[in-house]
């Protein structure tokens, strides 16, 4: 029962609070620059014209895909916070990665294209760290199921620093920010105009918005996840390291220039070796 | 439906511009000015776009690059011609090298003038092409509604 009423929450205050989060997001941003920024609530305005604007469709294909980019987020995100297994979540969160990159593969544009080739090498990036991060919860709680895991009486980061560091290091490839903001951007004017967007126009675009809000939402989830424990005060406590981490992220965004792939690569791996595969090996001696 | 006059995405084109009102257009977006605030991006993609900014006067080799911009944003959208080579042509008018300003080639809706025109004039001018976009988007829906 509570498992239904956790899904229908997150489908109902999973877009607005992701909406919020833009808008934070954008303001923070403008705030960083000296700016006075855009009202809190310019996302769901954004999103809103989206919606009323006219309706161009380069391909079905296209539209299907996002359709599915959707779904599959939703998907994964209602599983998370339903206290579903987490590597079901994260293959979900991948096949909708997956179906969100064909769906740019399909224009024939060649900027959509190349957005769509240099997705595919960050999603070959952040991959691995994602896969720890479920290893890692495995072996601290003791099991791959979310509603297992928060039932945890210390907080999983107490085993899982280096895991932790390692997905708020991925976290900036995920929430699309630079300096690894390759396949498009919150930001006019890159290289090759807006990468995965280019030919995504009004409602279509409306979606992918949306999906980016749960997706949002869902990828705070987890951060959160390794601060929760059986205490009442651990909801606080990981509500606000969820909003500490994205205005980090934010702050990276502000300060580095983006980068080339292969330093993406290099660098994202090195901290997955590191910070993950170490921690794994230190759990697994002494756990 | 106030929604589009809120976020009003803009798609700036230099056409044969001296770079002035580009560099104009640009400061919009700076501290000073911050055009975001009323929710402004500039977006650099016709397919995102409301409102399209032109600087410069139009000669044979931008009017095929014009035409398609325009072509490719969905409707409704505003096409604001910044700076007196925009408008008209300025100092370049009668050159034979110059067509003329952007209405030459498409139905231009706010002009701009100045040399280079100013911030406040293009903030200016932005505000009125929101306006005008939301008449549009209304007109839109009264004819979808038929």
């Amino acid at each position: 029962m509570w498992k239904t009423i956790a899904v229908l929450l997150y489908i109902v205050f999973g877009p607005l609070l992701g909406g919020l989060l833009a808008g934070l997001d954008r303001k923070l941003t403008a705030r960083l620059q000296g700016r006075k920024g855009p009202p809190l609530l310019q996302p769901f305005y954004d999103v809103m014209k989206l919606f009323s604007k006219e309706v161009v469709v380069v391909n079905y294909v296209q539209d299907f895909l996002v359709g599915g980019f959707l779904i599959f987020i939703v998907f994964t995100g209602g599983l998370f916070f339903s206290g579903g297994d987490l590597l079901l979540v994260f293959f979900a969160l991948t096949l909708a990665g997956i179906f969100f990159m064909m769906s740019a593969c399909s224009a024939n544009s060649p900027y959509s294209s190349m957005g769509a080739q240099r997705e595919l090498m960050q999603m070959m990036t952040y991959e691995p760290m994602v896969l720890l991060v479920g290893i890692g919860f495995y072996m601290s709680a003791g099991s791959f199921s979310v509603s297992e895991i928060i039932k945890s009486s210390i907080s999983n980061i107490l085993y899982l620093p280096g895991i932790f560091v390692g997905f708020i290091f991925i976290l900036v490839i995920k929430l699309r920010k630079s300096p690894f903001d390759l396949s498009t951007s919150h930001h006019a004017h890159q290289e090759m105009v807006k990468g995965l967007t280019t030919e995504i126009s009004g409602n279509i675009l409306g979606f992918v918005e949306l999906s980016h809000w749960y997706e949002n939402v869902f990828l705070l989830g987890v951060v959160g996840l390794f601060i929760i424990n059986t205490s009442w005060w651990s909801i606080l406590a990981a509500v606000a390291v969820s909003i500490l981490a994205y205005c980090i992220v934010i702050f990276v965004d502000m300060v580095f220039p983006r980068v080339k792939w292969q330093l993406m690569l290099k660098m994202t791996w090195l901290v997955t070796l590191i910070a993950g595969v170490l921690n794994l090996v230190i759990l697994n001696v002494f756990l | 439906m106030k929604s589009v006059s809120k976020s009003p995405w803009l798609l700036h084109y230099d056409g044969s511009s001296c770079n002035g009102c580009d560099i104009e257009v640009l400061a919009c977006l700076t501290p000073i000015y911050d055009a975001e605030r009323f929710g402004v991006i500039n977006t650099g993609n016709p397919k995102h776009a409301d409102i399209f900014l032109i600087t410069g006067g139009i000669n044979n080799q931008n009017e095929p690059v014009v035409r398609q911009i325009y072509s490719q944003m969905p409707n409704p959208k505003v096409v604001v011609a910044v700076g007196i080579c925009a408008c008209d042509g300025g100092i370049f008018k009668e050159c034979y090298n110059i067509n003329g300003g952007v209405d030459t080639v498409l139905p231009v809706d706010i002009y701009v003038p100045g040399c280079a025109a100013r911030p406040e004039a293009i903030i200016d001018g932005i505000v009125k092409a929101v306006a005008l976009l939301q008449n549009k988007r209304d007109a839109m829906k009264k004819e979808a509604q038929k």
